[in-house]
């Protein structure tokens, strides 16, 4: 059977495998350059500790912990080591791979695992906190730790209060890294490093809207590739600048009506981090002639968003498209706490019927014909409201799918029985394997 | 078990504490009763200001579990969450709390979370309030935050209740709840001694039943029991002297196991003991700043102990204060903030030659397979005092 929609590689995709490669081998080689390494969580403000200067290198735990996922041998081998540690199977996956790693002392790149200057967290989820406190146990005890908690309430309910409450922990945070690193402190490097963190997610987020057309012009699996950027380094000049050229190649794949997958005929969402060694379900979905084209996690995780006049989601309009002049550190961060505040993927924290919304929103205005729902063992911050969301999803009337896994811990995912559940799924919206 | 005394001079029981843990919503539905004005708030969390519910003429009454098998909860709450929290769901999808004007939370772990909030969604009930406490409460900017907030959930109470919060009505809000963690901290001072006037059983009920009472009603048999508590001589042998420490714990099934092979549990670190009363409010001018200090300096619950370890003097301190010979650490399946803390609080009992048994609870607990390891810990600490 000829193929429904022409398909073809992106053009951009070698480019972000080089931003990524570059991000880990410029975290383990940054003392070579006489730079400064700091360790944290994705959702951290890694645009504060860029007023340092040009030569400070993150490293971000959830996404080390993905890729450690990929490598099945060194992923066990990292649970293991935590577990022998004393630490529960149940904790968050990422996390524990990411504490293997330490007590390893082996990098994924090859290598001592390098260690950290600072740790710089956020928290909004329990481990968050937890995560690095514990971390820096396990490198000695001597590694500086800020923490900074967002877990000030959903977009809807921000004050002054709560906002102050953030932004003063961030100045105090700018003053810590002075101390710390015995650096002066660069405003404008830091007004630099915000203007780019809101223009990378707005940015990601008119990329996967982009995915409303039909057909899809890209799909998850190749999506997870490119969000994962924004986790790495958002308050970067580089990937703000590749997500432009993303954007402008993913809209002249939707001129040139170039699909993901050659014979869509149903589009499904996910929800939260996908068990990573086993991808190849998606893959799978694609004999069915189905596609994911992402979900709130893909796009909310990292992308910011806002509803426009129409009454649609689009993305958030950026504070230098609203001619706003950053001039002050006070007004940056400030910038800052509110633009992650509204992050799509923070609402849940505090009720599910928040998710749910956004959910069924992705549902109508990306017009899914079902949702496959990962029980995330591994992320008990994602997979937060997740029945709750399940429940809200039927009544809206979207078919639901569930199953069980674990984004990091293969050993909490049955493929066979995924695959026999993804069968009855496809029978069910009515699909058959295309010959 | 028996005792030689159990009765206070006033006549009251220590099995009066008992009584009230386990005919709870009985309690609450004679409390309304009687005071038909008043409401009734369900809590999830102890971090919650119940000082303002004092101070509205509001019963605060802490959601717990029933400690029974249950599957109501499957659809609502997924199962890699601790049993603890689908427990106290559990009791409100069967209907037990029907009796609440109001549920709250004051924001602690993700999982007490979903119970709270799968109850917003599917059971109906007047008011409810999240209540953002915050997670970093060694910043010193957590305090003035804390302040702002209860000042917007007085407000929020005011509106509920129809009735203006004055700073006397505070005053009496604060001085109701400091009383209660006065004589509940005397009760458990009682508990220093060689051979302890109550059990750890005993205790709990106590400390418990403080969560799901009106306070004055708790603290006049408090009072009782004060006086009757230091001539009371128990007609059992306390055996080792044990701490337990860990998540939310009111499995008395097993605390009376753990007593009927041997010792004595003198001292706890529970949100549904000490931590709860530890500390009081320290008057100030401005009430709700002094109400937030007492919850940003109050015993931390793991999921917001960092980033320094608050936690491990406080819980040693106890642990030599007490004189104990051992530790059973215990924590809810799948709870990560105790997940979290285990490992540094089992070495730092270690380091200080303070052996600890871990065990993990469900809704249900295996007394059998625990009671062999009880006795087996029990065993090795008499052995250590041997040689």
């Amino acid at each position: 059977m000829p193929n429904k929609y022409p398909t073809e590689q992106l053009k951009s995709w070698n480019k972000a495998k080089e931003i990524r490669d570059n991000y880990y081998r410029d975290y383990a080689d940054a003392k070579k350059k006489g730079g400064l390494r700091w360790a944290g969580g994705a959702w951290s403000f890694g645009a504060i500790p860029a007023g340092l200067g040009d030569d400070v290198y993150p490293i971000t735990g959830e996404p080390y912990g993905a890729s450690i996922a990929w490598n099945k041998e060194f992923a066990l081998a990292c649970q293991e080591a935590a577990e022998k540690k004393g630490y529960a199977r149940d904790l968050c996956s990422y996390m524990r791979s990411y504490w293997g790693s330490i007590i390893l002392d082996k990098y994924l790149w090859g290598g001592p695992f390098p260690k950290p200057d600072f740790m710089w967290q956020d928290h909004i989820c329990c481990s968050h906190s937890k995560w690095y406190q514990v971390a820096n146990e396990l490198e000695g005890g001597k590694v500086p730790v800020f923490e900074i908690d967002v877990a000030v309430g959903p977009e809807s309910e921000v004050n002054k209060n709560r906002v102050d409450y953030i932004v003063n922990q961030m100045l105090e945070g700018v003053d810590w890294l002075e101390k710390v690193t015995g650096r002066k402190y660069d405003d404008q490097k830091l007004i630099e490093a915000v203007y780019n963190e809101c223009r990378a997610t707005s940015v990601w987020a008119e990329i996967c809207e982009l995915n409303k057309t039909v057909p899809a012009p890209l799909d998850e699996k190749t999506m997870y590739s490119l969000y994962v950027l924004g986790t790495l380094m958002k308050h970067s000049k580089v990937v703000a600048d590749y997500y432009e050229e993303l954007l402008a190649e993913t809209k002249d794949r939707v001129k040139r009506g170039i699909a993901a997958i050659p014979n869509e005929c149903c589009r499904v969402m996910s929800d939260t981090q996908p068990p990573w060694a086993f991808l190849k379900v998606f893959r799978y979905l694609e004999k069915f002639g189905c596609v994911s084209v992402g979900s709130l996690y893909t796009f909310g995780l990292i992308g910011l968003w806002e509803v426009k006049p129409d009454g649609t989601w689009g993305a958030k309009t950026t504070p230098q498209q609203k001619g706003i002049k950053i001039k002050t550190r006070e007004q940056a961060l400030r910038i800052l706490a509110e633009w992650n505040l509204s992050k799509p993927e923070w609402q849940h924290f505090y009720s599910p019927a928040l998710k749910s919304d956004m959910m069924i929103r992705i549902a109508k205005e990306w017009k899914l014909n079902g949702v496959m729902l990962h029980y995330n063992r591994g992320c008990e911050g994602l997979s937060l409201g997740i029945a709750e969301n399940r429940l809200a999803l039927q009544k809206a009337g979207y078919p639901v799918m569930t199953f069980e896994g674990n984004m990091g811990d293969e050993r909490e995912f049955d493929e066979t029985r995924t695959m026999a559940r993804i069968d009855s799924f496809m029978e069910t919206l009515d699909l058959k394997k295309i010959d | 078990m028996s005792m030689n005394d159990n009765k206070t001079p006033g006549g009251l029981s220590l099995t009066g504490f008992k009584k009230w843990y386990d005919t709870r919503h009985e309690y609450a539905k004679e409390w309304k009763k009687k005071n038909p004005k008043g409401k009734v708030m369900g809590y999830f969390c102890t971090y919650v200001p119940e000082e303002i519910l004092y101070a509205a003429d509001v019963l605060p009454v802490r959601i717990l579990g029933s400690h029974e098998p249950q599957d109501v909860t499957e659809p609502h709450i997924f199962g890699m969450y601790c049993p603890f929290c689908r427990d106290c769901l559990a009791q409100g999808l069967k209907g037990r709390y029907n009796y609440l004007d109001g549920v709250m939370i004051a924001q602690s772990c993700l999982h007490i979370r979903q119970a709270f909030t799968s109850w917003q969604l599917h059971i109906p009930v007047p008011y409810s309030y999240y209540l953002p406490m915050p997670n970093n409460v060694q910043s010193k900017f957590a305090q003035p935050y804390l302040r702002g907030e209860l000042e917007a959930f007085k407000k929020s109470v005011e509106g509920w209740t129809g009735k203006k919060i004055t700073d006397k009505d505070l005053d009496k809000g604060i001085e109701i709840m400091n009383q209660s963690r006065r004589l509940m901290k005397q009760v458990y001072e009682t508990r220093k001694s060689d051979n302890p006037p109550m059990t750890g059983l005993e205790a709990m009920y106590m400390a418990v039943s403080n969560q799901m009472t009106d306070k004055r009603e708790h603290s006049k048999v408090l009072e009782e029991a004060l006086k009757m508590l230091p001539k009371r001589k128990m007609d059992r042998e306390p055996g080792a002297r044990l701490m337990i420490v860990g998540s939310e714990d009111d499995d008395t099934e097993f605390i009376n196991m753990v007593e009927s092979v041997g010792a004595t549990i003198v001292i706890d670190d529970h949100c549904t003991g000490s931590r709860y009363f530890w500390n009081e409010v320290k008057p100030e001018n401005d009430r709700l700043s002094a109400i937030a200090q007492r919850y940003i300096d109050r015993p931390a619950c793991p999921s917001k102990d960092w980033p320094a370890r608050t936690r491990l003097p406080h819980i040693l301190k106890l642990a030599k204060d007490y004189n104990v010979q051992g530790a059973i650490v215990i924590q809810q399946k799948f709870c990560d903030p105790h997940e979290l803390d285990i490992p540094a609080i089992t070495k730092m009992f270690k380091e200080n030659n303070i052996p600890t048994l871990f065990l993990e609870f469900d809704v249900t607990v295996p007394i059998g397979p625990f009671k062999t390891r009880v006795q087996a810990f029990l065993e090795m600490i008499s052995e250590d005092a041997l040689f």
